[in-house]
């Protein structure tokens, strides 16, 4: 019996090891190797800038991941060259994984020598590559990675969407002007974009209320779990007028539609990750009336240049998307502020397009015309926020928060 | 605490528990028969539920002849696992057969990114078992309420099939002593393809309810339950068919307990489900239900 049991356990330690590895392996066939934007033409270091691409394409965000890069994509076919040479993406997939992460980008930078690097979604990937991006001194364009701690202390790292603390600050103001009085709030252990993206809405619900016990239930969740029928249960005992779920877009549904299963018929709202067709497909008529808030809306382009990418991308995405993704025209933000800081840089040099971006002003986005604050986040104050009906997103409001 | 929250967390976690069981009785019939874990099984689990949706997504099937279908082929996909990586390895030390089967199970998790990607599939939305039922204040769908009697039925069902027929006299007799049964005439290997179709069907079977309940199917749906099924399986004997049953029922109860009374510790459910396998395996390395089995020098 001994030999048994010493078996099983060895073997448990053996799993558990596996398991912990088998993520980051399980990348398709597609992603043991970088993909190259310009496969045809391989291009030698002199006539090619290389441009890192950094988001999942697999794991929790690889929706979100691939709308994203959609819109890099996007952008590199409209703005395909930078001080007379050809931009060339290169592709690597850091599977919504915090150790893949730190390896992705480590490729990009040691191995395909790339001058500068756009992503990620998701915020946790992001802060994981930080330290890497900021001692290689390659300066990194975040698209829609909001937690703050991604640029935080970290001088070569900027993004083009706005930061947690103000969404959850809009958020919490919706809720309280629907009549809210009462929110449950629900996270992902372990994922800092979800723990951060709650804990700003809980701060500004109980300023806003102004009562500290408006928040009745703050439960937890971690990676890959299924099963959100006991906290909702719980949940559902303390009778909430909201519940804010800041989760993946392929966790959200399975709350959205266990929690209507369940008959609960609070408010349910969450982030900008849930602005994904997955939330509708999955969840079907449970998704009804689920509130987010997001960086744009196709319905209200706001600058010139958001007015072309509509309509062009509006092209490209027929038949495959119902409506332009927020992540997506923030992707394209992020490729063309990286490029116009390069032209203006006038050379490939890290610290020089670090300075360029830097010194961007009134730079005509999609998504608005862009500032960078001191620490390297756009200076954004305006939040769309949208809602799902007949199985659509549909816009509701738009929200200035100083 | 009230009796009506209570009632509720009593049934999610009836429910939750049985559908572990089914999947764990898969790990113990192969253990019982082969000495085995076959650490592919969860991953099975997932390729039903892919199964699943290309046939009612794809092929527009109405939902009771998908539902054979999967089980046809996941019964296929089990026995083809059976024959091309354990089969061979059948004399084989039982570490390379071990390690055969966890390469079986990262070749279907990646072979299922590659031909589904990594992005969440919806399962489709039966109505049958999606719908949601009150009573009274209790809110719960078909498919919480029928799992644990389908888990019931099918548990009966194999006990049945192995106390009763003949193959189950031969699968008894093939995991008392592997060697003897052969001498005896036994076919082994279609003995060991049957305990597999069983097997594999209880995973289909479990796989339609999982993703009626939990409707995002992706390449990794199977690591999470395949692990708990297997820890269900040793607390409640490995080897042991109803103790597979008991120990899915324990496991289930208490993560779902856990929340219930410790709601600041909702995030260790996980954690707690590989802390109850190493006391069991420390306490009572048998399980609940496990014979007391003597290894012979």
């Amino acid at each position: 019996m001994k030999k048994v049991l010493s078996l099983l356990l060895s073997l448990l330690m053996v799993l558990t090891l596996f398991t912990a590895c088998s993520q980051p392996n399980n990348g398709g066939p597609s992603n043991q190797e970088p993909q190259t934007g310009g496969e045809e033409e391989p291009g030698t270091e002199e006539d090619v800038i290389k441009i890192g691409v950094f988001e999942p394409l697999t794991g929790m965000n690889g929706g979100g991941g691939q709308q994203e890069l959609g819109g890099i994509q996007y952008a590199n076919k409209m703005y395909p060259e930078v001080l007379g040479k050809k931009i060339e993406l290169v592709v690597v997939d850091n599977k919504s994984d915090k150790g893949e992460a730190t390896t992705a980008v480590t490729r990009l930078i040691e191995k395909d020598k790339v001058v500068a690097i756009i992503g990620s979604y998701g915020s946790a990937v992001s802060i994981a590559a930080g330290d890497i991006i900021k001692n290689a001194q390659i300066p990194a364009m975040g698209a829609s990675c909001t937690n703050p701690m991604v640029t935080q202390g970290n001088p070569f790292y900027f993004r083009a969407c706005f930061l947690d603390p103000f969404q959850g600050k809009v958020m919490a103001t919706y809720a309280v002007e629907q009549g809210a009085k009462t929110a449950a709030v629900i996270m992902q252990n372990g994922d800092d974009y979800s723990v951060g993206l709650a804990n700003f809405f809980i701060d500004a619900f109980k300023q806003l209320t102004g009562d500290p016990n408006s928040i009745v239930d703050v439960s937890e969740f971690q990676l890959n779990e299924s099963d959100f029928n006991a906290i909702l249960t719980n949940i559902k005992a303390k009778n909430p007028d909201v519940i804010f779920a800041p989760s993946a877009a392929t966790t959200a549904p399975l709350i959205i539609k266990q929690a209507r299963d369940l008959g609960i018929d609070a408010l349910i709202m969450g982030g900008d990750t849930w602005e994904n067709p997955a939330l509708i497909d999955v969840a079907g008529e449970a998704a009804e009336g689920v509130v987010l808030s997001t960086f744009f809306d196709e319905n209200d382009p706001v600058t010139n240049e958001a007015k072309k990418f509509v309509e062009g991308y509006k092209k490209e995405l027929a038949g495959k998307e119902p409506i332009i993704p927020a992540v997506a025209a923030l992707g394209y933000d992020a490729y063309i502020l990286l490029r116009d800081a390069i032209e203006r840089a006038g050379s490939t040099d890290g610290v020089a397009i670090r300075d360029a971006l830097k010194a961007t002003k009134d730079f005509e986005g999609v998504t608005g015309i862009i500032n960078f604050t001191e620490e390297g986040d756009a200076d954004k104050n305006l939040a769309v926020i949208k809602t799902i009906k007949d199985g659509q997103f549909v816009f509701v409001d738009s929200v200035e928060v100083q | 605490m009230t009796g009506q929250l209570f009632l509720q967390q009593l049934i999610n976690g009836i429910s939750l528990g049985s559908l572990y069981a089914l999947l764990a009785i898969g790990y113990t019939m192969v253990y019982g028969i082969l000495r085995l874990i076959n650490f592919a099984h969860g991953d099975i689990f997932m390729m039903a539920a892919y199964f699943m949706i290309f046939s009612i997504m794809t092929f527009k099937l109405p939902w009771f002849i998908a539902i054979i279908i999967v089980i046809v082929a996941t019964v296929a996909l089990g026995v083809l696992i059976e024959k091309t990586a354990y089969k061979p390895l059948r004399n084989a030390p039982r570490m390379s057969i071990m390690i055969s089967a966890i390469g079986a199970s990262f070749l279907l998790e990646n072979l299922a990114t590659y031909l589904f990607t990594g992005v969440p599939k919806g399962f489709p939305d039966i109505k049958v078992l999606t719908t949601a039922v009150k009573l009274g204040s209790l809110s719960l769908t078909i498919a919480t309420l029928i799992t644990p009697f389908v888990t019931l039925l099918l548990l009966y069902l194999v006990l049945f099939i192995t106390n009763k027929t003949k193959i189950g006299m031969a699968m008894r007799a093939v995991s008392k002593d592997f060697e003897t049964a052969k001498l005896m005439g036994i076919n082994i290997n279609k003995v060991i393809s049957s305990t597999f179709v069983i097997g594999s069907s209880l995973a289909a079977i479990g796989a339609i309810l999982w993703g009626s309940r939990y409707p995002s199917i992706m390449p990794l749906t199977g690591v999470m339950p395949g692990l708990k099924c297997f820890i269900a399986a040793v607390l409640g004997g490995i080897g042991n068919t109803a103790g597979a049953v008991v120990g899915g029922f324990i496991l289930g109860m208490a993560e779902i307990m856990l929340v219930t009374f410790l709601p600041a510790f909702t995030g260790y459910r996980d954690a707690m489900a590989f802390v109850i396998l190493i006391v069991v395996l420390l306490v009572k390395p048998t399980g609940l239900l496990g014979e007391k089995v003597t290894d012979k020098v």
